[in-house]
């Protein structure tokens, strides 16, 4: 299948404090899993593509730059997951915006969750609810750091499940980092890794 | 009717120190580890305003404006640096400074002038026997009002710095991401004025007051001067905290809405 000539993402040249250069294409419905130790520009390189981080170089969204864009329309687009996720009203409900229940009961979750405090949820379920919170925005791309680090078996596959359709609906693409080489092998198709700032590494395996 | 007023010799002066000498002492004797900093506070209090009394008498002999605006000159650079000094996290550069001296002048000296022209009504308005003690009054007062505000600021910025990320994250703007910061900052600055404001006369006579009576004043016209100064005390220090906690949380923040704690600076306390 030939490329469309506008991909979703593209990185070129990108540096932040220490770490790049980078470049990178990623098509519209990819997901690239990136792995690397802890320390090797991660989390900065989706921090930089977020825009949440200070750095050189270009960040093209469906061929719009960066810059063009306000920075907090640009991260509705770009959406970035933390591994741990962040709460700052009393209820859960209070973080969401929009009616969010059919996408509560794909999650399993009962309607009546959006009254609890958040501090009743477990990591698990404060994990999934901030995946949905961050996907009410409609997100053109996905930046996932670790998003299952502290989840059990259940529940990442839980999560798998809910980027993976959210992808397929909407030809969002993701860039998922991670450990688990068997997790990366499961939802992405290319892979990288990034060493002390660079990255390397590209097509078959983790 | 009124006694003459009873004027206090060194000597005087002197038994009150002892007081406190017998108060390092005890905090020596229990090692608090005062004891040096309440001597040499206390020798500063004496030569500090000895030379504030020189200044005052030369200053009060002259009305030249030239002499009274750089009196307020200094003033203003000493309160600004005060402020920057009881911060634990500074803003790099000059706006750690800028930022105080900025918005005690906007504040202090636009009341002040206020209070002096329309208020007080004395000709001409900046005769420094009322413009100079206003002035200190003011800064004195919003001084701390705008430490305490961006104190509070940077430090709850620095301590919630995920939460405000992680609503930047999702696309809220930084005056989102940082408002119930902002706002509890704000607060934390007006209320001891306020609560001053409340217990004024049931719990303490206010310094100035007491001053005023003790110099053979009647009360009641020393209790309109009292009154009139803590509301553009509390105005003052309102409308100051809030320039400066609006100002400082601004500059936490870039034109990308990206939060730069790498502008604050950690001091030691």
């Amino acid at each position: 299948m030939e490329k469309p000539l506008i991909p979703r993402l593209r990185v070129d040249n990108l540096f932040i404090h220490d770490v790049g250069p980078v470049s990178l294409d990623i098509e519209k419905g990819e997901c690239v899993g990136l792995s690397g130790r802890s320390g090797s520009g991660k989390s900065l390189f989706l921090r930089a593509i977020a825009d949440m981080e200070p750095h050189s170089g270009t960040i093209c969204l469906d061929g719009t730059e960066q810059a063009l864009i306000p920075a907090p329309d640009w991260r509705r687009q770009v959406a970035l997951l933390p591994s741990e996720s962040r709460w700052w009203f009393d209820t859960v409900g209070d973080h969401f915006v929009t009616s969010v229940e059919s996408g509560l009961n794909r999650l399993g979750f009962d309607a009546e969750l959006l009254t609890w405090p958040v501090s009743r949820l477990s990591s698990g379920e404060r994990q999934r609810l901030a995946l949905l919170r961050l996907l009410e925005n409609q997100p053109h791309l996905l930046l996932l750091d670790e998003p299952t680090a502290n989840l059990d078996e259940e529940n990442s596959a839980n999560v798998e499940e809910l980027i993976r359709s959210y992808r397929e609906e909407t030809g969002a693409a993701v860039v998922w980092v991670g450990h688990q080489r068997a997790q990366l092998y499961r939802v992405a198709s290319r892979f990288f890794a990034m060493e002390s700032g660079r990255m390397i590494g590209s097509g078959g395996g983790p | 009717m009124t006694s003459e007023t009873i004027y206090l010799t060194p000597a005087d002066l002197s038994l009150a120190a002892l007081l406190v000498i017998a108060l390092a002492l005890v905090s020596r004797r229990m090692g608090l580890g005062l004891a040096g900093q309440t001597i040499v506070a206390a020798f500063r209090t004496t030569l500090q305003l000895c030379l504030v009394g020189l200044v005052l008498k030369v200053v009060f002999a002259s009305i030249h404006p030239l002499l009274i605006v750089s009196m307020a000159a200094v003033m203003l650079v000493a309160a600004a640096r005060e402020v920057m000094a009881r911060q634990k996290r500074r803003f790099v550069g000059w706006w750690g400074f800028g930022m105080g001296a900025g918005s005690m002048f906007v504040s202090s000296f636009a009341i002040t002038t206020f209070a002096l022209v329309v208020i007080i009504g004395v000709d001409p308005w900046y005769t420094p026997q009322y413009a100079i003690p206003l002035l200190g009054m003011m800064l004195g007062n919003t001084m701390t009002g705008i430490s305490l505000g961006l104190d509070r600021l940077t430090e709850s910025a620095w301590e919630r710095r995920s939460t405000i990320e992680g609503r930047l994250m999702l696309g809220h703007t930084w005056a989102e991401a940082i408002g119930e910061i902002r706002r509890t900052s704000v607060r934390s600055a007006m209320i001891p004025t306020i609560n001053s404001m409340a217990a004024a006369g049931l719990v303490s006579l206010p310094g100035m007051m007491t001053g005023q009576i003790l110099a053979g004043n009647p009360p009641l016209e020393a209790v309109k001067y009292q009154i009139m100064i803590m509301f553009i005390i509390s105005a003052g220090t309102g409308f100051g905290a809030l320039i400066a906690v609006w100002a400082g949380a601004r500059r936490l923040f870039d034109d990308r809405h990206r939060l730069r704690l790498d502008r604050l600076k950690t001091f030691g306390q």
